[in-house]
């Protein structure tokens, strides 16, 4: 245990002066997330060990590392949608423009409209296609048919949906593709209207000509949204994301701006990672 | 431990709140988690409704007279004859009550819980997948015929047809309309279902590892089954058979209607016996005025009864749990 | 045992012939269930379709017939199963009765059975999976709901009658009546219940509400976890998530296990004998009789479930207590009116659960 912290502080004080030496790559940048000393714990287990980041507005942060290392977790805290599995502790602050959303008095459900999830699987709710995307605006209280109508539309547009939907928007969202699936998922996440959108693995269940559109479609979607994405897939990374974290073992070993990363680690594990020595 | 600062967040649009703030959503959601509370509390409510109407009727009532503050428990328990309606001397030994319940029940387990546990093992062992889906609904459907109806089969066709040709023409016995004998074997064949589903779970979660560790040494399919298979899944088998008894111990129609009125203290099958749930029966059938000690005697025995199933079951419980604390 | 490494011993075969003679029993002991179904049911089809042919029997049977005749009154039938034998009600004349008041009766008992279960158990079991923490609470629940489902059903008859019939005595002797306004009408509710429809269906209810409770769980655990982490990704609350995600997905698997808690309830004797329902009847619950009568005389509706019953099962106890050999007769076509009717809710139930398993395919 004293060992395991040690090197905690360690992996601190290092990225501390990382922090000093580099500068963030763009000075306009506004943070959006803001996570200081994130510890998070499965009962007895702790599975993220003091995480310190930030996510910026309008981009895309691409979280990486081998399975089990904590990426994932990390993702579902950011919308505390841990919360749900029984016997999870943290301790540390998650800051959403300046709101710690663990704070005694946050509303999950208020946050969790803000900060959208798509989910590795996809998860399309046994019902039509209209009614999957309408559902986030119906359960926050939109029961205007038109405005509904008007959130669907916009909603599949964005996601890249409505030229293949618009005609089957009564059929079950069951009778889709698996590509077209995740991207059901991904517009029922955006009808909601948040401004972070965190993504775990969207592309890990699809064929490469699917990847490639949602691929495609992430890009689109950094305009106007703040993504957060999980891969194991570090091509996937370097092709979409602006920024990278390397996570490994519950810890954030590295994050940085992803050209950086790929090209000039400054860890000796990230190093061994995205060259394959191992995961 | 050191801390990370990270310079504060610049803001740019102004940060629309995550704050609670009352919602009719919310109280809602409060009140309908309450409401569904109450839901689960009622069968909390419904145990303690039978306790206490047990027990006010039964041991000690409250400003009235219950049944064990004028008859005493140690009557109760050992005098050898029921006979509430005397009109001078009622007397109230439940030992005649019991014999009935424990002689049917009995007979019903000699029947059931090896014709059970064999189907058992034959479905988990030996059935082809297409037999087992023949077998299957036809073992659901007779869990699913009413009590009722396995009395009137015992009382208009296993006593005339089955009992009387074969035990009184053939072996000269004398067998009574009203005997204990067809009463068991009915509440046997009722209690096949029960030890059959339950005892093969039992041996269906048994590993498959430790059927072919037995078949590695040279056993043949009889010494697997009945010598790894029923021994690794016997604690689930021991519950099944606990329930199926407190299941035949508390079954009212069928004995009710085939064993008779008779609270006789005999071990004889061919005889007419009272069981327990059939007294409570015949009480509630009768013009017996509430208050009376013929009553109040209902609730003593169903009390007995109640205790008598509520400790199978539960001793069946622990066995069930010791049970998967073996194979989780 | 020879040395040699024959494949083939004595003592092995002997062991094999005992493995196949264990075979046969089992397999013996599978079919002895089936074989008494069988023969139950072949008895009882007999019994239901002949008169008794004791020559006795035959001239008291010409007797009724003859009163028949001569006073002009309904048909009797050739057999105790007929069209008639639905229609009519109890009658002291065994070619006479049939089971009209009990098919009502039952049927009333199913409604409302119906009514307090579904809404009680689903919402019991809903609390259980979905709200409550895995605690000493659920725990406590838990093993409660298993060992109700062990209580005798007699003793639950017992509860209904101290409870419902009676309800303590609180109401003294002759009881109060309470009328309820209801705006358009005044609904009279005698309390105690006395021996009505009310009493014998809180008394089934309570008795069936630990299976339907169990099944219910079972369907809600069935629903996979990822349409809840979905939903509340999209900020539903818990409630909306179960209101329009877990319940609709879960609903086949807890209408099946409702309908089977159902025809439980149906099949039931004891409880309702407890709380008095064994009497000679020869009227429907509210004077309603059909649908036409419902039609006609709505205020029946409002009466039926505080009027006296009978049920299908409490109908064959009554003539297989009754000593004339006809009854046996007429009770066995009653049980096959029962049977049938429990065999449509139990195909029912299959039909359901196999339908949406092919629908839903997560």
């Amino acid at each position: 245990m004293t060992l395991m912290q040690s090197f905690s502080e360690l992996m601190h004080q290092r990225k501390q002066r990382e922090t000093v030496k580099r500068s963030l790559p763009v000075e306009t940048e506004v943070t959006k997330l803001d996570i200081r000393n994130l510890n998070f714990f499965y009962g007895d287990k702790q599975a993220l060990f003091d995480v310190s980041m930030t996510v910026a507005e309008r981009s895309v942060t691409a979280f990486i590392g081998p399975s089990g290392c904590g990426k994932s977790t990390f993702l579902r805290t950011l919308n505390r949608m841990n919360d749900i599995i029984e016997g999870t502790n943290h301790n540390g602050q998650v800051l959403l423009e300046g709101q710690d959303i663990y704070a005694r008095d946050v509303d999950v459900v208020a946050l969790r409209k803000r900060v959208g999830m798509v989910f590795q699987k996809s998860t399309p709710f046994p019902k039509s296609i209209f009614e999957n995307v309408a559902y986030g605006p119906r359960v926050a209280g939109q029961n205007n048919y038109k405005a509904l109508v008007e959130i669907v539309e916009q909603s599949l547009k964005r996601a890249a949906l409505w030229d293949e939907a618009k005609d089957r928007m009564n059929d079950s969202a069951l009778a889709l593709s698996g590509g077209q699936q995740q991207r059901l998922c991904i517009a029922r996440a955006l009808a909601t209207n948040p401004d972070i959108l965190l993504m775990d693995e969207p592309a890990s269940a699809l064929d490469p000509a699917s990847t490639a559109r949602i691929e495609d479609l992430i890009f689109e979607l950094k305009q106007n949204y703040t993504i957060v994405i999980v891969t194991h897939n570090m091509q996937q990374a370097a092709r979409i994301s602006d920024r990278t974290a390397f996570f490994f073992q519950g810890y954030l070993i590295e994050v940085d701006a992803t050209q950086r990363l790929f090209t000039t680690p400054t860890k000796k594990q990230t190093e061994d990672y995205i060259t394959g020595r191992f995961g | 431990m050191s801390v990370a600062q990270v310079t504060s967040p610049s803001l740019i649009k102004s940060p629309s709140s995550l704050a609670r703030r009352f919602s009719w959503t919310r109280a809602r959601e409060q009140v309908i988690r309450g409401v569904l509370f109450l839901c689960g509390a009622l069968t909390l409510l419904t145990t303690a409704g039978i306790i206490i109407v047990l027990f006010t009727e039964a041991i000690y009532s409250f400003g009235g007279t219950a049944f064990f503050q004028s008859v005493s428990i140690t009557d109760f328990l050992f005098d050898t004859v029921w006979a509430p309606q005397h009109p001078d001397h009622p007397r109230f030994g439940i030992l005649p009550l019991l014999c009935g319940t424990f002689v049917i029940a009995g007979l019903g387990g000699i029947i059931g819980l090896p014709i059970g546990l064999a189907s058992a093992i034959y479905l988990s062992e030996y059935a082809k997948p297409k037999m087992r889906r023949i077998v299957k609904p036809l073992l659901e459907i007779l869990a699913g015929i009413p009590t009722v109806v396995y009395g009137y089969f015992a009382l208009v066709f296993v006593t005339p047809y089955l009992l009387r040709p074969i035990f009184q023409t053939w072996l000269g016995f004398n067998v009574d309309i009203f005997n204990a004998l067809s009463a068991g074997i009915v509440v046997g064949v009722m209690i096949i279902p029960t030890v059959c589903s339950l005892s093969e779970d039992a041996l269906r979660a048994v590993p498959r590892g430790l059927r072919e560790a037995g078949y590695a040494l040279g056993s043949t399919k009889f010494d697997v089954s009945l010598k790894v298979v029923v021994p690794a899944g016997l604690s689930g088998i021991l519950a099944s058979f606990l329930l199926a008894m407190a299941r035949a111990i508390g079954e009212t129609m069928a004995v009710t209607i085939a064993a008779g009125q008779q609270p006789r203290l005999t071990l004889n099958p061919f005889r007419g016996m009272e069981t327990m749930t059939a007294y409570i029966v015949n009480i509630s059938l009768g013009d017996t005025e509430a208050g009376s000690m013929e009553y109040k005697s209902l609730y003593a025995v169903a009390l007995s009864l109640f205790v008598i199933t509520l400790s199978m079951n539960v001793l069946a419980q622990w066995v069930l749990k010791r049970f998967r604390e073996v194979y989780e | 045992m020879s040395a040699t490494g024959k494949l083939h011993e004595p003592a092995l075969a002997k062991r094999h012939r005992i493995g196949q003679l264990f075979q046969w029993l089992c397999c013996g002991s599978t079919w002895f269930g089936i074989v008494v179904l069988v023969l139950l049911l072949a008895s009882v089809t007999w019994k239901a379709t002949t008169w008794p042919t004791a020559d006795a029997d035959a001239v008291d049977r010409a007797a009724a017939m003859k009163t028949n005749a001569t006073s002009g009154e309904a048909v009797t039938s050739a057999r105790p199963l007929s069209t008639r034998f639905l229609t009519s009600y109890d009658s002291r004349v065994p070619q006479k009765a049939g089971i009209r008041a009990a098919l009502w009766g039952s049927l009333w008992l199913l409604v409302f059975v119906g009514l307090t279960t579904v809404p009680i158990g689903v919402g019991a079991a809903v609390y259980l999976e979905e709200y409550s923490n895995e605690g000493r609470w659920k725990r406590i629940i838990q093993v409660n709901l298993s060992n109700l489902a062990g209580v005798p059903s007699i003793v639950y008859g017992i509860l209904g009658l101290t409870v419902f019939v009676r309800m303590f005595g609180l109401f003294g002797h002759d009881g109060k009546v309470l009328d309820l306004n209801l705006g358009f009408t005044v609904l009279a509710v005698p309390l105690p219940f006395e021996r009505s429809v009310i009493s014998g269906a809180l008394t089934l209810s309570l008795l069936v509400l630990p299976t339907v409770i169990v099944a219910a769980q079972e369907a809600l655990r069935a629903v996979p976890s990822s349409i809840r982490t979905a939903s509340y990704a999209l900020g539903a609350t818990q409630w909306q998530t179960i209101r329009h995600q877990v319940l609709p997905s879960a609903m086949p698997g807890i209408m099946t296990g409702v309908i089977l808690s159902l025809s439980r309830a149906m099949g039931e004797t004891a409880p309702l004998i407890m709380i008095g329902a064994l009497t000679y009847l020869a009227r429907c619950p509210g004077r309603i009789d059909s649908l036409s009568a419902a039609w006609e005389h709505p205020a029946g509706l409002l009466e039926a479930p505080f009027d006296v019953f009978t049920s299908l099962p409490i109908q064959i106890f009554n003539w297989v207590s009754r000593a004339q050999p006809e009854y046996d007769h007429l009770a066995a076509a009653g049980i096959i009116v029962l049977l049938v009717v429990l065999m449509c809710m139990n195909t029912a139930a299959i039909l359901i659960r196999n339908r949406f398993q092919r629908r839903t395919q997560w």
